[in-house]
């Protein structure tokens, strides 16, 4: 089944080769920080997680929403979800192989990785993390190839697949439970400790992966003559709708806690974020355009018109992702961090060369992704060609 | 003989399991070899259940414009500290801050700031009872002895700073860099560290062992800082903290810090 | 067999690039090394040969002792004791990185990161 990714068009091997040269720098700016030390980044004492862990939270949230289209596929038997099911569980393959690569560029000493296997801590959410994370990148290679491959020689999946498929349904919001946990037992860390990190984050998590997933599919649509059906883009993106709803409304539960508490160690937080803080307001900006593109993705995704016009579904489905992106990104580190434990401020921002490994990261992620979409694309089609071969006996 | 590709990929993903297992086991018999007869605790160290530091900051006030902050010059120079110019990567055991900072949630009090106004109050790891940053280290490359000092195992630490996120007290540095370029002179008694290991205060363990109080503590010429074992009931730290009114930092998370400050 | 023409010589140059240090190195086979002992000192804390073989566990069993378990005495298999530290015990007497333990780490290609945080004083020279 490999063999689909090796034969393209142009477009396809100039896409690759764009993305290889983004992974050449990446490694090159990741060179330099082998060799220096993450000195390199905008990290310091006192943020001392930075872009790195921001993309590494946001996108677990995006393997794990995958399980939005997984689950009415096999559990209700949502059958118009046929098509892109498995894109959703390559998304997630992909997704959660850049998380991985984003911990381990974050790594001081990245050679003694596996010391976390060498030495199981159950006490750690860490140890914990990188156990359900390379758990569920497994199952979803393995239940998304099987499935595909199932297809490719035109049978329906083996029977066994199936507690694997279950298994990774129950699976997929463990992963985003745990990594709020990372953040929501510390204690003096007033941004993150909050009971609702874990939904928030769950929340978030249901309408960043699903977006992705419409954007590709209708991306894919567009260049790929792949169809992912009318009914299932409706399906799933009031889905997205929902969920992106329900984490804009948790947010607002987190500002009535803190503002109406008064408390000031929950509230400056959020002040630094938004208004600014002791004359610091560096990521004012920033949240401020999460917030605008939250209102924008609001509107189109709710209104039916422009929910089910492709071009405006495309626009709220991009704001969606950009806004959780940089709230649960960007935001929920340096609004943990900041102010330190002393009451201070310490100012991040990320360096070039840090962007340039990020950035690294994703295409690589991309990459892969694209060698997986390319080859699901191709087995679909070969099934519409035999489909046709075969004349009208089935034909839909 | 034809093999298909799938089984050719079977017999190498089995020989890969097999070579893995077989040097699992190379690894388990080696380590019968060792041959020491055993392992002791030298008879001069010091022995005690949970160690402590009371710090009198109002002696710190009368002599911080004498004693020069002898507790954190002798701790940098006994453990090869590097001196790093930008403040955003520097490493810090021992330092001094206002009280304002050292304790934040007490700031907005200002007839007590007003009082504290002036006093430079030494901050360091509290070595607390219920710590942290060994709950969620992921490899236990930090953790508690049974002595109550919270160490730290740079072998095995991997550099991922979740220590530094759930220390609220700022007492941990990561070695953002080399820290050897930073050192002007060393001692060569006690290692420097790498480039990726988070670092902290280890109350002088080494020093402990041989028998002797933390730097620190010896260090200040005006005997401030007070070290002893809190489950002594007849050590001088119980004695003083009986006697005399002391805070500890952020007492309302629950971590139980070691580090007390007698404000009376 | 499809593609014979290819796959062969893919085959050949594979095995050949593999062990291409010991093409490259045939016939240039340098004395075994050896290692300065240091001078003044008859002997270890156990016997040269268990020292060649088991140094780096016996290295590894001293860090875990000394610093999880406080045991700051090592108790040799003759009854001798040693305190427990590389900086004040090892270092004492092996003070010559180049001349000892370079010379067989280099020989057989492993490069340990002792070095990174330990030091002995000619050592701090280089880097101060």
């Amino acid at each position: 089944m490999i063999e689909k990714a090796l034969r393209g068009s142009k477009k396809y091997w100039l896409w690759l080769a764009f993305l290889a040269s983004i992974i050449f720098i990446g490694f090159l700016c990741y060179l330099k920080q082998w060799k220096v030390g993450l000195g390199i980044t905008g990290m310091s004492r006192d943020v001392s997680w930075g872009f790195y862990i921001a993309n590494f939270t946001f996108l677990v949230g995006v393997a794990a929403g995958a399980v939005m289209i997984v689950l009415p596929y096999y559990w209700h038997n949502y059958k118009e979800y046929g098509k892109i099911t498995v894109l959703g569980e390559f998304l997630a393959v992909a997704a959660v192989l850049m998380c991985m690569l984003f911990i381990f560029v974050d790594l001081g000493q990245p050679m003694r990785a596996l010391n976390v296997l060498r030495y199981p801590t159950p006490h750690s959410v860490f140890f914990f993390d990188a156990c359900v994370l390379s758990g569920y990148l497994l199952l979803n290679i393995l239940c998304g190839w099987t499935v595909l491959h199932s297809e490719y020689k035109g049978t329906k999946y083996p029977s066994w697949l199936k507690p694997f498929i279950y298994l990774a349904i129950l699976w997929a919001p463990s992963i985003h439970i745990v990594t709020a946990f990372i953040y929501q037992g510390l204690p003096g860390r007033h941004f993150w400790l909050t009971a609702v990190m874990a939904p928030r984050f769950l929340a978030s998590a249901f309408c960043a992966g699903p977006a992705f997933i419409i954007i590709a599919a209708l991306l894919l649509k567009r260049v790929a003559n792949f169809d992912p059906g009318k009914k299932a883009i409706e399906a799933l993106s009031k889905t997205v709708a929902y969920a992106f709803i329900i984490n804009v409304l948790l947010f607002f539960f987190e500002l009535f806690t803190s503002f109406y508490s008064g408390i000031p160690s929950h509230k400056a937080p959020i002040k630094y974020l938004f208004v600014g803080l002791h004359g610091h307001a560096e990521w004012v900006p920033f949240m401020w355009a999460a917030a605008i593109l939250a209102a924008v993705a609001i509107i189109l995704l709710v209104i039916p018109a422009t929910r089910k016009n492709e071009a405006t579904l495309v626009l709220g489905c991009i704001a969606v992702f950009l806004a959780c992106w940089i709230d649960k990104g960007i935001g929920l580190i340096v609004g943990g961090y900041t102010p330190t434990p002393f009451e201070t401020i310490t100012v991040y921002r990320p360096t070039l060369p840090e962007i340039g490994i990020a950035l690294g990261v994703w295409a690589l992620g991309f990459f892969v992704l694209s060698v997986l979409y390319k080859i699901t694309i191709e087995v679909k089609k070969s099934k519409e060609l035999v489909v046709k071969y075969n004349g009208i006996l089935f034909k839909k | 003989m034809a093999i298909k590709r799938r089984d050719f990929l079977k017999l190498g993903g089995l020989t890969l399991v097999g070579t893995a297992a077989s040097a699992a086991v190379e690894n388990l018999l080696i380590k019968g070899e060792a041959k020491a007869e055993g392992y002791t605790s030298a008879p001069e160290s010091l022995k005690g259940k949970r160690w402590a530091l009371v710090i009198d900051v109002k002696k710190c006030k009368e002599n911080q414009s004498t004693c020069g902050f002898k507790c954190i010059e002798a701790c940098n120079v006994y453990h090869n500290i590097p001196n790093i110019p930008d403040p955003k990567k520097e490493i810090k055991w021992i330092w001094k801050d206002n009280f304002e900072h050292a304790f934040p949630e007490e700031g907005t009090n200002k007839y007590l700031v007003e009082k504290l106004e002036g006093i430079p109050f030494i901050l360091l790891c509290n070595h607390c009872e219920n710590p942290p940053c060994v709950r969620v280290c992921p490899t236990r490359a930090t953790f508690k002895r049974e002595d109550g000092i919270v160490m730290m195992d740079y072998h095995r630490c991997i550099g991922c700073r979740f220590c530094m996120a759930a220390c609220p007290y700022g007492a941990r540095s990561f070695n953002w860099y080399d820290p050897r370029k930073y050192l002007s002179k060393v001692n060569p008694l006690y290692p420097t560290r790498t480039k990726g290991v988070v670092e902290k205060c280890t109350l002088c363990y080494e020093r402990l062992a041989d028998g002797k109080v933390p730097a620190c503590v010896e260090a200040c010429p005006a005997k401030a800082i007070i070290f002893g074992d809190l489950n002594d009931p007849n050590s001088e730290v119980n004695k003083v903290l009986e006697e005399r009114m002391a805070i500890r930092r952020k007492e309302e998370l629950g971590t139980g810090p070691s580090v007390f400050y007698l404000i009376d | 067999m499809y593609n014979a023409n290819k796959v062969i010589p893919g085959i050949i140059i594979f095995i050949l690039f593999f062990t291409a240090p010991i093409w490259l190195n045939f016939g240039r086979l340098e004395a075994i090394p050896q290692p300065e002992l240091p001078k003044g000192e008859k002997k270890c804390v156990e016997s040269k040969e268990y020292m060649r073989a088991y140094h780096m566990k016996l290295l590894d069993d001293w860090r875990k002792k000394a610093i999880r378990e406080n045991q700051y005495i090592y108790i040799n298999s003759k009854g001798e004791k040693y305190r427990i530290s590389l900086q004040k015990t090892c270092l004492k007497c092996h003070n010559n990185r180049e001349k000892f333990c370079d010379r067989c780490h280099n020989f057989v290609i492993t490069h340990p990161d002792c070095w990174h945080c330990h030091f002995t004083k000619e050592e701090a020279k280089k880097w101060q």
